[in-house]
């Protein structure tokens, strides 16, 4: 961020259009960025005022959606943090004008900050549609903010918007201008005596009002008393013994808390606005709104479940038949590109390294981006149009059952409950959850979901041994996937992650329909983030499994050993092609030793000697050595197993360089039966997450934790598949 | 004045007016940051399939929460649905 720019706050309630907002004011000028002490992404982009050429380019933060700047949810401690340490020129608040009273009651409490600022009475649209009337003039009067009318879906009022907040800004000129509400006459005294003490002792380092620091006192935000005591032991002390003592004297005047006080006085001095502003209409009272209508049918309490399954199969059949034409375009030009490189270059190590190496692996993973893309779209589809909520609603009395939360299906989607996610925003998502205990064991589960990166695993596996059923094995492989996490969840609730669940109160926005711009900003943020991955952590590890499955190569002794075989046979030919006869048998006997030398050398390279190590246990599973490479390769990235399985098998069979595909070879290979394949979409379902999942979970919770997701679900991996494997034999 | 009964024990499609909300700490500041407060009015609008959680319409949006949740806030009836009849203020 450069210091000289002004920088202009975003902020607002979830679903209130601020991230609808955030692109209309931004466009494509936008990139994630991480403010100082604060764990939540933010997003950054430019605007303009002013005019193109004469004006000015601002810099515009889109804060984390939230009702209220209290300190419980690290979405409000990063908005607040926003305010009190970047201290922008200005906020805008995006408020749903629809439900203008709600929404008013963060705008206040930023007003009783004194940050500057701009109210976006926004979906005025649909404020219209309901009959509705607000008067912006006279909220701006009564608030003495400028409030725009805007359309965020339209970018209606968006510069209008811009300007004001920009005029605001230059006015004020870094000045906070604190709003000063009364809280009645029990708390009012009370903080006319604390603000001398907190000006005095200057607590906040005098950034922010002493009024505010008082009410958070009264109000028990452990946050700010937590930072106040230990700048100064003595004034907190004093401070706390007030709050208690009217607390005390509350309880038994009022039987009301402090906190619960002060919310009434606030929304009764925004009753007090809006009851002047907005105009319902006479007859709307009744009228029920088509959002209503259709929840009778779409969470009914029959209706509900069976939609929700149909929408999720209906994600499923369209991901999957829309997705797979382009698949094979660029899975084909991938192919195409391995041959070209193959025919273009002389033989030997450099050209295995293109073409094994970074070709066929890079090509494994962009060749999944299309269905990806859809995925995605679908999901960003059912988030943006309020489906997602009521999913969580629907489904939260079954979830609270294993210890997590209605939300927890948020983060379980993004990271593949809906086949073809991904884990690491899929753990990125459970920061909505309130409480650490159920975030915690949302985050530890949230990687058994199927992965985009997993998808080709169970594709592959699917089409080898269960050809025509692949759609079918899916939806199971996504059911195990929802029972195994839902009932880990459940152990580690009941044993390493105990305690009570948390509020679920929460709001089911209206159903509206999602904008295709918004739909395909999603879609391609999350898409790049795939794709990035694929063209550097990705083909790092491809690189460097290559090399580990090249060398140390064959030993001397052996590779002469080979020679002098093949030369033997290439004589018995060339002897037989002078007496002027074809000997098909002695060409497959050439063929057959180059396959023998190649499996040979894979299993003496560094890869293969731990794959071999490894499979006196992961025989129990019905695993082969190659198996294990691509596994150990899948603790890196999920989306190596079946490039590094792909490469496994080429390397090890010199006639199927025409690249066949890897579930025909798989299908036919004896060492790999039915049972085995099972065994391992039980495993690459349950073991450990990938590297960059496995940083992410470090980022949200603690390496201690993280640590225990790769150990525990390793073991219980192997566990589940070595029973699967067992059982499964017994039946083929 | 009707007696106060908890949020629980409320059919859906009553008309009800929020007489307390006891809920302590996080869960009280999470229903009064949503707006569920002494004089507000609220109708429940439907019962999860498993009849937990509830659906709660306010005059300008609809909100969620469990009934153990519920148990925290009393309410008094207004008027019965769907009559057509209820009188705003």
């Amino acid at each position: 961020m450069k210091e000289h720019q002004t920088v202009i706050g975003l902020s607002g309630n979830p679903n209130c259009g601020k991230t609808t907002m955030f692109n209309a004011l931004t466009g494509s000028h936008q990139h994630v960025g991480n403010w100082p002490g604060v764990t939540v992404e933010t997003k950054m982009g430019h605007a303009r005022v002013g005019g193109e050429g004469a004006g000015e380019e601002i810099d515009i933060v889109d804060l984390p959606g939230t009702y209220s700047l209290t300190a419980y949810s690290e979405e409000e401690k990063a908005a607040r943090n926003f305010l009190i340490e970047t201290r922008p020129a200005a906020i805008i608040d995006v408020l749903n004008a629809d439900a203008l009273e709600r929404n008013l009651y963060l705008a206040v409490q930023i007003l009783e900050l004194g940050v500057p600022l701009v109210l976006a009475l926004n979906m005025m649209d649909e404020v219209r549609r309901h009959g509705k009337d607000i008067d912006a003039r006279l909220l701006t009067e009564l608030t003495g903010c400028p409030a725009i009318e805007t359309v965020a879906r339209s970018g209606k009022g968006k510069q209008e918007l811009l300007e004001a907040a920009y005029a605001l800004a230059t006015t004020r000129a870094g000045r906070w201008e604190p709003l000063v509400i009364s809280y009645g006459p029990d708390l009012d005294p009370v903080l006319s005596e604390m603000e001398p003490i907190i000006e005095a002792a200057g607590l906040m380092a005098g950034t922010v009002p002493p009024r505010w620091v008082g009410i958070k006192y009264l109000e028990g935000d452990t946050s700010v008393i937590r930072r106040c005591r230990e700048a100064d032991p003595e004034a907190s002390a004093k401070l706390e013994a007030l709050a208690a003592k009217v607390a005390a004297h509350l309880t038994k005047t009022l039987r009301a808390s402090s906190d619960a006080i002060i919310a009434d006085y606030r929304y009764g001095f925004i009753a007090g606005i809006t009851k002047r502003v907005v105009r319902y209409p006479k007859v709307d009272e009744e009228r029920i709104r088509l959002s209503d209508r259709m929840d009778m049918v779409l969470t009914h309490q029959l209706a509900g479940p069976v939609v929700m399954a149909l929408i999720i199969y209906l994600v499923y059949i369209l991901t999957f038949k829309a997705g797979k034409v382009p698949m094979e375009a660029v899975q084909g030009a991938f192919t195409w590109l391995g041959k070209t490189a193959e025919a273009a270059m002389p033989p030997g190590l450099l050209r295995s390294l293109v073409v094994s190496g970074i070709i066929a692996g890079v090509g494994g993973v962009l060749g999944f981006v299309p269905l990806i893309m859809i995925m995605f779209f679908l999901i960003a589809a059912l988030e943006d149009s309020g489906y997602v909520a009521r999913m969580a609603y629907m489904l939260d009395r079954v979830f609270r059952i294993f210890g997590l939360h209605g939300t927890s299906v948020l983060p379980f989607i993004v990271a593949g409950g809906i086949a073809g996610g991904c884990a690491v925003p899929g753990v990125m998502a459970a920061r909505a959850l309130r409480s650490p205990k159920e975030k915690l064991a949302t985050v530890l589960v949230t990687p058994f979901m199927t992965c985009g990166a997993k998808v080709p695993v169970f594709l592959m596996l699917a089409a080898a041994f269960f050809p025509g059923a692949e759609a079918g094995v899916m939806s199971l492989v996504t059911l195990t996937a929802w029972v195994a996490a839902l009932l880990v969840a459940k152990l580690l609730r009941a044993t390493v992650v105990k305690g009570p669940s948390t509020p679920f109160v929460m709001e089911l926005p209206p159903y509206r329909t999602p904008t295709l711009s918004g739909l395909c900003i999603h879609t391609w943020e999350r898409s790049w983030d795939y794709m990035r991955k694929a063209g550097t952590t990705i083909l790092a590890i491809s690189v460097l499994l290559w090399a580990a499955m090249t060398f140390p190569g064959l030993p001397a002794d052996r590779a002469s050993a080979f020679d002098a075989r093949e030369n033997a046979v290439q004589g018995q030919i060339d002897a037989a092609k002078t007496q002027g006869q074809e000997s098909p048998e002695l060409a497959d006997a050439l063929k057959q030793l180059a396959a023998e030398r190649s499996e040979e050398a894979l299993k003496a390279s560094a890869a293969g000697r731990a794959g071999v190590a490894l499979e006196s246990m992961s025989r129990l599973a019905g695993f082969n050595w190659r198996v294990n490479i691509a596994l150990v390769g899948g603790l890196a990235a999920k989306e190596v197993i079946v490039s590094t399985l792909g490469t496994a098998y080429s390397l090890g069979e010199v006639d199927t360089k025409d690249a066949e595909p890897l579930s025909r070879l798989l299908a036919a290979d004896p060492t790999f039966p039915k049972a085995a394949a099972l065994a391992l979409i039980i495993f690459v379902i349950l073991y450990a997450p990938c590297s960059v999942t496995i940083v992410t979970m470090a980022r949200e919770t603690s390496w201690k934790w993280a640590a225990f997701a790769m150990g525990f679900n390793t073991a219980l991996a192997f566990v589940a598949a070595v029973a699967v494997f067992q059982a499964a034999r017994l039946f083929t | 004045m009707n007696q106060c009964l908890t949020l629980r024990q409320a059919q859906v499609n009553q008309k009800l007016r929020i007489c307390s909300v006891g809920a302590q700490g996080e869960l009280g500041r999470r229903i009064r940051d949503m707006g569920l407060i002494p004089g507000a009015e609220v109708t429940v609008v439907g019962k999860a399939p498993l009849k937990d959680p509830v659906a709660l319409r306010l005059r300008d949006f609809t909100l969620t929460l469990r009934n153990s949740e519920a148990d925290h806030i009393t309410v008094e009836l207004l008027a019965a649905e769907p009559a057509g009849t209820a009188v705003k203020s």
